[in-house]
């Protein structure tokens, strides 16, 4: 079961109003913006997945500084490159609409800020979160002294266990108290 | 379970695979280090694995998955500058414990499938058992709470390492059992993908076919099967409507995607207030102007014609409209029995009786009263949420954590202002970084006094000013009271000069409005403040004062002076006349701020590039803008009671605006480079909204219609002592009419008359209010207690790392020792 190019049937659009925190209108939207992605030979084939530089191209993904973890962690696909269905489209868009949940969301943004997948934020994935944060221009950049103070500090503030490494809980726990996270982790198309 | 985990099995790469991988996770440590022990004592068929284990054990790189903490428990390499490393970690750990680590559960509990199902499995059967009991907790989000966060967040581990498909089929079968609704909560709350999802969402509904389609179900079960599916289906379709008529979504985005959630905040509080305005216009429309304009009352015979001033002044033509409470009888409205033969007089009061009537002074004040009642409520809910969203419960401050994990906007788009807000995100982290680790500078007592004094001065000046204007308005209204008074007495006026001489007082109070804060942002700019948040509350508070002041000022004038005397300025209705003086304000400070932003801004935005040189364009001061839309708002609610029309007015106004803000950020303006905490700023601006704003109107009109004796000669509360007295006219007639409804009458003399009711009820909220505050007293000491133990199960948890990492050292230094005996021999 997937989406044609042609058409989203009713069926399919109410599995997925149930599923996800999108809209009728929505998830209309998002097929029409993933159909104008496939390439035009695969336009017939059902459950096509698009490569991660054509999912790049959007404007609304194209300056993020994160877009390419987002492919990634979104992606189902098995060999790993970060390509989108149609299906993991509508993921990502669920989980940064206005309407998932605080769980989903810290959920997904950890897995995003995980730079390296192995289920925690160590010290070279804060190191390259906040660089992507900071632009990585050499005058935006930290310097070697502060970024090791901001990561002790940032470590002594959140890791709660004193492993070294903050991990999912830790993280939601520190999102929970910042009440801007809701309204600046969603992406509207 | 000792299955799950071989030292004979080859090891990927360095000995890591990523926690995704199934195998290998759900260990206990316990097991495992008995294992070790007992292989350790038969050594013979593990010698040529422990060679390859051993080569392996040395490998110092193990992939870029490692951190090298000073205070980590994995510390591989020691650090150059020869900070202190834990004594314990010196050696490098070997792969059996490196995998045991990288898939401990903790790490793997937003990765692995297992877990998430075993987590929602155990989420689910809570929800179960306590539907049957009492009704379920709905908010399973992860609030400050921590007794709410304990739910449901048991040990995904008790189950044990089953099988995947047995907790898929665990998960399916307490699905099953749960509500539709709760269901569907469920699923999607899931952070599993679509596609997985699916498959749940199909082994659910496949089980529930057998049941459905039986006959042997009653037809009502059935019955209340295709209600539940309609009400959902009806639901959807009214989410979907609501979101299609999403007002000015387009535009929205696009000033979200380029200056970010702070300049979007102030939008998205235009559209609130567009709908407090349209829904005071909804009922003053139904209940007061449509009755009105279908039974028109006669009109005096002196009707001005239209004038283009009238438009400003509001006076004139417009003084007999439907705009202005003059214009509103005061009799029960009938319709009239035309087309009915009169056979007999008895039959015309039966013809009157059977007709619906309508009590016009009743319906107004309940009408009024009611819409103000409504707005507070909603006021408070949204006040009351929003605060709940941005209270932080236990005292530590993690700024730093929370700034670098939730500080980057996903909804900005646009290339040049994603640099911009890296750029600020630097600056920012730099400026929290300093004030964290600084220890705070010991300023001399010179310095310090002269810090003081700068702040004093000021103040003095802000404090000056704003008695300034206070002063002026005050003595300018009264000059404009006596010159009105003067030409009352005059014979032949040219009335359009009258009218233009009214529109005096607004523009100096917009003018006023638009020059001190301007003086504001330069006493500020003397001083320094250390942190920037507090610049910005010490500046929101001078604005306030100012326009708290002025208000209070004019709230004086209109119904200390011209209320009190009408006959002085040769007025028949002071209502009409205090609406119309509302009606002036709000189209001068519409008019003011419209010059403003269309002038204003581009000459600023000309002036700071061309002739100060600066690259950037001026920033949207947000702060001020919110506060002269409530000041506007303030002024729509005192309006209310005396022009039922003007919400309408204030409809157009806010929508031009829109446009008109929009433009014009677009072109001249950049975000604010000062950190924005948006919540937090929102929260204080509904809260300003509810509370000198709105209180103070409410405060206004209730004052009016208790004490204030209306127009004898027009308006639907003539010939009555005080407003309110007309609520209390129509209990007294239901009692007349019928003995029986004596109870309201008592009711009502006795709750809304008499002040005890109202004083036992402040006592009882206040009772309230501090029962909660000892709640979350008691809760910030439990969060304290868990942190500490959560600290102590990190050290249990180094202890048995360590434990594991030297019963390996131990059976590999026998190893040893036995093939060196081995070669020796």
């Amino acid at each position: 079961m997937g989406a044609t190019a042609s058409q989203l049937d009713k069926g399919m659009l109410s599995e997925y109003q149930e599923l996800t925190f999108l809209t009728k209108q929505e998830i209309l939207l998002a097929h029409k913006r993933f159909s104008e992605l496939v390439p035009k030979e695969e336009i017939d084939r059902i459950n096509c997945r698009i490569p991660m530089s054509l999912i790049l191209t959007l404007p609304e993904l194209k300056s993020n500084p994160f877009n390419e973890r987002i492919c990634k962690v979104f992606s189902t696909s098995d060999i790993k490159d970060g390509s989108l269905s149609f299906d993991d489209f509508l993921d990502l868009l669920s989980a940064f609409s206005d309407s998932a949940t605080l769980e989903i969301k810290s959920h997904y943004a950890f897995r995003i800020f995980d730079f390296d997948d192995d289920g925690t934020l160590g010290r070279h994935d804060l190191e390259k979160l906040v660089n992507c944060l900071t632009g990585g221009t050499d005058d935006t950049n930290l310097t070697p002294d502060e970024m090791r103070q901001l990561i002790d500090n940032i470590l002594e503030e959140s890791d709660i266990d004193k492993d070294g490494t903050v991990n999912l809980s830790e993280f939601q726990h520190v999102i929970s108290r910042s009440p801007d996270f809701v309204s600046s982790f969603k992406i509207v198309l | 379970m000792a299955g799950n985990f071989d030292l004979n099995q080859p090891l990927v790469g360095a000995g890591l695979e990523s926690p995704a991988d199934e195998e290998g996770v759900h260990v206990s440590f316990n097991q495992l280090i008995a294992e070790q022990c007992q292989a350790g004592e038969r050594l013979d068929g593990f010698e040529l694995q422990q060679l390859d284990e051993e080569s392996r054990d040395y490998v110092a790189e193990l992939g870029s998955g490692f951190e090298s903490s000073g205070r980590g428990l994995y510390d591989i390499e020691s650090d150059d500058d020869g900070r202190q490393t834990d004594p314990l970690v010196s050696v490098p750990w070997s792969s059996a414990t490196m995998k045991i680590l990288s898939s401990m559960p903790s790490r793997t509990i937003g990765r692995s499938r297992g877990a998430i199902l075993s987590q929602y499995y155990n989420k689910t059967l809570q929800l179960r058992r306590r539907s049957q009991s009492r009704p379920s907790i709905r908010d399973f989000s992860h609030s400050s709470r921590p007794s709410i966060r304990g739910y449901g967040m048991e040990v995904d581990v008790i189950d044990g390492p089953q099988s995947e498909m047995e907790k898929s089929e665990r998960l399916v079968n307490n699905l099953q059992n749960l509500s539709m609704g709760d269901r569907m909560k469920m699923l999607r709350g899931m952070p599993l993908s679509v596609v997985e999802k699916k498959e749940l969402r199909r082994k659910t509904l496949q089980r529930d076919k057998p049941l459905t389609s039986s006959s042997k179900i009653p037809c009502c079960s059935q019955l209340k099967y295709y209600i539940i599916i309609a009400v959902r289906h009806s639901w959807y379709s009214w989410l979907s409507f609501l979101h299609s008529l999403q007002l000015w979504q387009f535009l929205l985005k696009r000033v979200g995607g380029r200056f970010g959630t702070g300049v979007l905040s102030y939008f998205l509080f235009l559209k609130t207030l567009l709908f407090f305005n349209v829904f005071l216009f909804l009922v003053t429309f139904l209940f007061l102007v449509l009755p009105q304009a279908m039974h028109p009352p006669e009109l005096p015979e002196e009707r001005r014609n239209f004038t283009g001033l009238d438009l400003i002044s509001g006076a004139g033509h417009f003084t007999d409209t439907l705009m202005y409470y003059g214009y509103y009888s005061n009799f029960t409205l009938r319709r009239s029995c035309a087309g009915q033969h009169n056979t007999s007089a008895s039959s015309a009061p039966d013809c009157l009786s059977k007709r619906l009537s309508y009590n016009m002074s009743l319906a107004y004040f309940f009408t009024i009263g009611m819409s103000f009642f409504i707005t507070c409520i909603i006021l408070v809910y949204s006040m009351s949420k929003s605060f709940g969203r941005s209270f932080r419960i236990d005292k530590s401050y993690s700024i730093l954590a929370m700034k670098v994990f939730s500080s980057w906007d996903f909804k900005v788009i646009k290339k040049s202002s994603v640099e911009l807000m890296s750029e600020n995100n630097c600056t920012q982290l730099k400026e929290i970084l300093a004030e964290v680790v600084q220890k705070k500078e010991k300023t001399g007592p010179c310095q310090a006094l002269w810090r003081l004094m700068v702040h004093g001065l000021a103040w003095a000046i802000c404090i000056g000013a704003t008695a300034g204007c206070v002063i002026s308005v005050y003595f300018f209204s009264e000059f404009m009271h006596k010159d009105l008074q003067r030409t009352a007495r005059l014979a032949n006026t040219n009335p359009l000069l009258k009218e233009a001489s009214l529109l005096a007082l607004p523009a100096l109070v917009s003018l006023l409005n638009l020059l001190l804060p301007g003086l504001f942002n330069l006493a500020a700019w003397m001083e320094e403040y250390h942190s920037p948040s507090v610049r910005t509350y010490v500046a929101l508070g001078r604005n306030l004062m100012l326009k708290v002041s002025v208000l209070a000022v004019l709230c004086y004038h209109w119904l200390g002076r011209v209320a009190a005397k009408p006959s002085d300025i040769n007025l028949v209705c002071w209502e009409t006349f205090v609406g119309q003086e509302l009606y002036r304000f709000l189209i001068m400070d519409f008019i003011f701020t419209l010059l403003n932003t269309l002038f204003g801004e581009l000459l600023w935005r000309l002036f700071s590039q061309r002739v100060l040189g600066r690259g950037r364009k001026p920033a949207f001061d947000i702060a001020r803008n919110v506060l002269d839309l409530i000041y506007a708002q303030t002024l729509a609610w005192i309006g209310v009671l005396f022009s039922p029309l003007l919400p309408a007015v204030q409809i157009l106004k806010l929508l031009l605006l829109f446009y008109v803000k929009v433009s014009s950020v677009m072109m001249n303006c950049q975000a604010p480079r000062k950190p924005y905490r948006v919540s937090q700023m929102t929260t204080i601006f509904i809260t300003l909204l509810c509370f000198p704003s709105f209180l103070g109107a409410s405060v206004c009109v209730t004052y009016t219609m208790w004490s204030i004796p209306p127009s004898t000669s027009c308006g639907p509360f003539r010939h009555l002592g005080t407003m309110f007295q007309a609520g209390k006219r129509w209990v007294q007639e239901l009692e007349k009419n019928n003995p029986d409804l004596s109870v309201v009458a008592k009711v009502h003399a006795y709750l809304v008359e008499n002040p005890f009711f109202l004083f036992v009820g402040a006592g009882i909220f206040l009772i309230v209010i501090y029962f909660y505050s000892q709640v979350v007293d008691g809760q910030r000491k439990v969060i304290a207690l868990l942190q500490e133990h959560i600290e102590k199960e990190g050290v249990d948890k180094k202890y048995l790392i360590t434990q594991l990492q030297s019963v390996h050292e131990r059976k590999k230094g026998i190893s040893r020792r036995l093939r060196s005996q081995d070669s020796g021999c």
